[in-house]
């Protein structure tokens, strides 16, 4: 299938493509266009124009501060994980988005692009959800700052408001003593995920946060102790309100376990 | 040829055996080979269909808006235009006419309602979303098994009933049962599936007035066939078609089939007066089209005392869904599998009752292996659950089972004509390569990591290339006969070979220049392969069945040994010697006093025919030639698959940690050719072990319409295959060359499955179903522990 007709047009820098959006309630912006482009194609997505971001330099750059480190929306996945970017993990980063589709998505796709799109089997959302970033969002007024933690209403739905932009992710610095899990399970290599666990294990900092992936909604948070065990893991799943049959419950629990066994070393 | 001693390839290492690069992977590789999708004509416009969005239903009306009338056609306007027919003449046979758009009812979604044209797909898209249908809603019949009950639907209401065709055979069943002391019963089921080659199909249908002809450039692997049909359905005489296939990204099957959509082109061509395209997407190829495989099993087998195999009982049904697609009809599925399931044992007693069942979905079409791979899947797994109730490794049943090399040939209890081959000794080889004890051993330790590990076997028979006696029995729209090939000197010394069939990427431009090569010795660079147009090439059934190396080959065989013979004598003549003091070698034409090239042979014939001899042959240096086996009830190439595989009890997920073939293609023109095909075939074989299923709800909508839902198994699924040959050559053909092209789909689902019920025997665990996906081995182990007593050990 083909796209029903749109116009295009390329927005120059981010204040140009908020007032675009502003100026064309029925615009939408495409980044990678790994997920828009099939969207299109399948006529999910008919807009009446689309407003290409991928030419916005202040959405490509990237920054350190000494806490943070921040990235572009315009990140790609290939970006993380040839090391081309600034990374505060140590190499897991690179490995988790070694794990997101194939290299060719990899290469377009953008981290913007995969938290405003909200699939509830997107990497990005349950790993960066468990280091506890943050995400600026930029509208006609202003850019605000906040959680990525509670960004995600329920799958596909967020809470950009119309004419709002993600313009950058913000990774906060961990000790050099924190350990990083993250297990994910697809039936085969490039596949989104049935379940993703993600543990992020930050003692200096008394951090011990477990994520795992819905298939229905937002990933789902543990904020658990130093004294917390892994055959914890089920029940403090249910007590969250995990979704889904007997096996997708199961499975969450087990790949949530084999994230924080990996965070500790086992 | 394969004698022993021979170099690989001939004197020249470039002749039959030789593992030589293939001559289209040059244009393949670097992104020069020339689809339909590559394909513009001037004027042309694209196309996009209207389908049916509800599986079964009345159409009560279509209302398409005046501005795109003209741009759209729809059964009413499809003038003169005959539905497509492909009978059987199978006694009890039931017709279903498949019309080219749909005319009254719609049988499935994705059926074609309304072909749309316009300069950009987009736009034909755009047309096709303005024109409304109203439906009258019908109950859809999409359970094969529901659809055999009295009291279900009707997809076509005249027959009675969804069947169309049940066959039986029985072979002095009843005195089975006292002999046994072993039998298992086990009900089997495989998903329907969906053919993926890479390319899907695509048509360009433009009418040529100067020649008054259709011509219909299509991406198919039989284009004759195609053209037979296609005239017939139009109404046009055979001379008024040219059917035109360029490069075929893969077929499997699929590009055999003529389609209602090549049908809708050719007369809307001329109905609309510009050049037609469709090129199908992936959306069509999944949701309407490329369906195939789906089996249902209840089979009973027994073993004497011995412990080897004395019956089978078997009742399977087929779903092979709304219409008999042409050629090769509903029923090429059913229809076999009594034929294949008693695979490459020997045994006494036999029943086997195959329903073909019409259901509310896309026809079901023949896909690499046809039937076999259910067929081998249902009594490979069998076998292993017979051995484990008997207590013996599988292999001991197998072993004892298995017909003998001194057998050789043999027919066996479905009136097979089994033609060489040793199958014991294949499957001692696979246990071998596989390292059969070492993997029981470290079964034993257990793993780690809390995986189970389990080795699982199947064996199977490709019958390939069999011919005139085997479908006339059938009755389908073609039955396959001589086959023949065109060999033509150019006056500058190249050879141009012209056949029928068409390679859609076995790599035939190299192994028919293979076998020219070893008879002609021209070099392969001067010797140019030309297929896939009607107008140029001696009529075939085309590429399907792995017959085309048996057929084709022995073909080119036929001409390339008549074009020597001209040579030799214009060659003696011309150097004074006698015909029988001279032979062909290395591309001239050697005699008692000296040599003289092809080239300057064919030089001298076209260009200096005052030098010719008195006495030529007045044919020159350019003829038809004509091939069938010395016996057409086919080769039976076979193999032995050995797959382990660690299962992860706590996740489902199923790792194939090793993967062996032992495959006997009888005498191999181009072993790496061979391996490629073993290889791409055990790809597929895999999907339909783990990954590919069409899943229908029960409105008769298709479960999955892209490749994120319908899941292929992709390099990193693919094991290392590891491929071991033997070599007996068959007495029937030519060089003693098997077909070959579908094997490695064949038992791929069956050594898997049964490797993984291998690893879950402890647990109580037997999957017979496929795919075998992570949630259905989930499922299995649940079902097991819930059944076993608490703390007890399941049975
Ligand atoms: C075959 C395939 C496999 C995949 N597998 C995985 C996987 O395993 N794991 C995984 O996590 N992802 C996977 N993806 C998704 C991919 O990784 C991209 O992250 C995803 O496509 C979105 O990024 P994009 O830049 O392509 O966004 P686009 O496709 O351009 O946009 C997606 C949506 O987000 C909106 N949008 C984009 N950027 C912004 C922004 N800055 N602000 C506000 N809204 C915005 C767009 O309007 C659109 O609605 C897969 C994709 C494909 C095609």
């Amino acid at each position: 299938m083909k796209p029903s007709a749109f116009a295009y047009r390329r927005a120059s820098s981010l204040s140009d493509a908020v007032a675009a959006l502003a100026a064309n309630a029925d615009a939408k912006i495409m980044a990678g266009g790994q997920t828009l482009g099939p969207m299109l194609n399948l006529r999910l997505a008919q807009p009446a124009e689309i407003v290409d971001i991928t030419r916005i330099p202040e959405l490509c750059a990237t920054s350190e501060t000494s806490d943070w480190v921040n990235l572009g929306a315009l990140v790609t996945h290939a970006a993380i994980e040839d090391g081309l970017v600034p990374d505060p993990t140590r190499g897991f980063l690179a490995r988790v988005a070694h794990g997101i589709a194939y290299r060719a998505v990899r290469t377009r796709g953008t981290v913007g692009g995969s938290l405003a799109h909200a699939d509830p089997a997107a990497d990005w959302l349950s790993c960066f959800t468990a280091l506890g970033a943050q995400i600026s969002i930029s509208g006609p007024t202003d850019t605000r700052r906040v959680p990525l933690h509670g960004f995600m209403r329920g799958a596909l739905d967020t809470d950009l408001a119309p004419g709002e932009i993600l313009s950058a992710v913000h990774l906060p610095k961990f000790s050099a003593n924190a350990r990083f899990g993250y297990a994910k399970f697809c039936r085969k290599d490039g596949e989104f995920a049935d379940a993703i666990g993600a543990a992020l294990l930050d003692p200096d900092r008394a951090i011990y946060r477990l994520v795992a992936s819905t298939t229905a909604g937002a990933p789902i948070v543990i904020e658990a102790g130093a004294a917390f065990a892994p055959e914890e893991i089920p029940a403090r799943l249910d007590a969250a309100g995990s979704t889904g049959d007997s096996y997708e419950r199961r499975l969450r629990a087990v790949i949530l376990k084999r994230a924080l066994a990996e965070a500790m070393g086992k | 040829m394969g004698a022993p001693g021979r170099p690989a390839g001939g004197a020249s290492g470039q002749g039959i055996g030789a593992s030589m690069p293939r001559k289209e992977d040059d244009r393949y590789m670097r992104g020069r080979g020339q689809y339909v999708g590559d394909i513009k004509v001037a004027g042309m416009l694209e196309v996009a269909f209207l389908r049916s969005p509800v599986a079964h239903a009345r159409i009560k009306a279509i209302r398409i808006p005046d501005a795109i009338r003209a741009h759209v056609v729809i059964a009413d306007d499809l003038e003169g235009v005959k539905a497509i027919r492909a009978d059987t003449s199978l006694p009890g046979f039931k017709s279903s006419v498949q019309p080219a758009l749909a005319t009254g009812k719609v049988r499935y979604v994705g059926e074609l309602i309304a072909l749309c044209a316009a300069p950009t797909r987009a736009e034909a898209e755009d047309m096709a979303a303005e024109i409304e249908v109203d439906f009258e809603p019908l109950p859809a019949v999409v359970d094969m098994r529901a659809a055999r009950r009295p009291e279900s639907a009707l997809v076509h209401e005249h027959w009675g009933d969804n069947l169309y065709l049940t066959t039986f055979v029985d072979v002095d069943f009843e005195a089975a049962k006292a002999k046994a002391a072993y039998s298992v019963t086990k009900e089997l089921v495989t998903a329907r599936q969906v053919m993926s080659p890479m390319e899907g199909r695509g048509v360009i249908a433009e009418w040529n007035s100067r020649k008054g002809q259709l011509v219909l450039t299509t991406s198919s692997q039989q284009p004759h066939i195609v053209r037979t049909g296609l005239a017939e359905c139009l109404g046009l005489a055979e001379e008024q078609v040219r059917v035109v296939s360029p490069d075929v990204g893969g077929g499997f099957g699929y590009k055999g089939i003529l389609l209602p959509e090549e049908v809708a082109l050719g007369f809307a061509t001329r109905k609309l007066g510009r050049p037609l395209r469709w090129l199908e997407d992936r959306r069509e190829n999944l949701t309407a089209n490329a369906n195939c495989r789906e089996h249902h099993y209840v089979l009973t087998a027994y073993a004497d005392a011995n412990g080897r195999l004395l019956a089978l009982d078997c009742e399977a049904t087929v779903d092979s869904g709304a219409y008999s697609a042409y050629p090769f009809s509903a029923c090429l599925e059913a229809g076999q599998v009594g034929s294949i399931l008693p695979g490459l044992y020997d045994f006494p007693h036999y029943r086997c009752k195959v329903y073909s069942v019409a259901t509310n979905k896309p026809p079901i079409l023949p896909y690499r292996g046809v039937a076999r791979t259910g067929v081998c899947f249902a009594l490979e797994v069998t076998l292993d659950a017979l051995a484990r109730k008997i207590g013996c490794e599988p292999n001991d049943l197998r072993f004892k089972s298995l017909v003998q090399p001194h057998q050789m040939p043999f027919d066996n209890i479905a009136k097979r004509h089994f033609d060489s081959g040793d199958y014991p000794k294949a499957l001692r080889m696979a246990i071998e390569a596989v390292g059969h004890d070492a993997v029981r051993a470290r079964q034993k330790q257990g793993e780690k990591d809390g995986r189970r590990i389990g080795i699982g076997y199947a064996m199977y028979a490709e019958q390939a290339g069999h011919g005139t006696s085997v479908y006339a029995a059938w009755g389908i729209p073609f039955v396959p006969g001589f086959e023949q090939s065109q060999a033509r000197f150019t006056p500058d010394g190249g050879l141009e070979l012209r056949i029928g069939a068409h390679s859609h990427g076995q790599g035939m431009e190299t192994t028919l220049s293979q076998v020219a090569h070893e008879i002609l010795g021209i070099p392969h660079d001067r010797i140019k392969l030309v297929h896939g147009d009607t107008g140029e090439t001696p009529y075939s059934t085309g590429t399907w069945g792995s017959r085309s190396m048996i057929m084709s080959g022995g073909a080119v065989a036929a001409a390339c040994d008549a074009l020597a013979e001209r040579v030799l004598k214009i060659g003696a003549a011309l150097m004074q010697a006698k015909r029988e003091d001279v032979r062909l070698e290395n591309g001239f034409v050697v005699g008692p006093s000296g040599r003289m090239a092809v080239t300057d042979i064919a030089r001298t014939w076209y260009r200096r025919p005052q030098d010719l001899p008195p006495d030529v042959d007045p044919g020159g240096l350019e003829l038809t030639a004509g091939y069938k086996a010395k016996r057409d009830t086919g080769t039976f190439s076979y193999a032995a698959h050995a797959a382990v595989v660690a299962v992860d009890p706590d996740t489902g997920a199923t790792e194939i940690l090793d993967y062996v073939v032992v495959e006997d293609g009888g005498v191999l023109v181009n072993p790496m050719i061979v391996d490629g095909q073993v290889y791409g075939g055990c790809a597929q074989g895999i999907g339909t072990a783990l990954y590919e299923e069409m899943g229908f709800d029960a409105n008769g909508q298709p479960q999955a319409s892209t490749l994120s839902d319908y899941m292929l198994p992709g390099p990193g699924e693919m094991p290392d295959v590891r491929i071991l040959h033997l070599e007996t050559p068959s007495p029937y053909t030519r060089w003693g060359q098997k077909g070959v092209g579908e094997g490695g789909a064949i038992a791929p689902p069956a050594a898997i499955t049964n490797a993984i019920n291998d690893a879950l025997k402890d647990m109580g665990v037997e999957l017979t179903m496929s795919p075998i996906t992570p949630r259905r081995i989930v499922a299995a182990i649940d079902a097991a522990s819930a059944a076993a007593p608490l703390g007890g050990k399941a049975a």
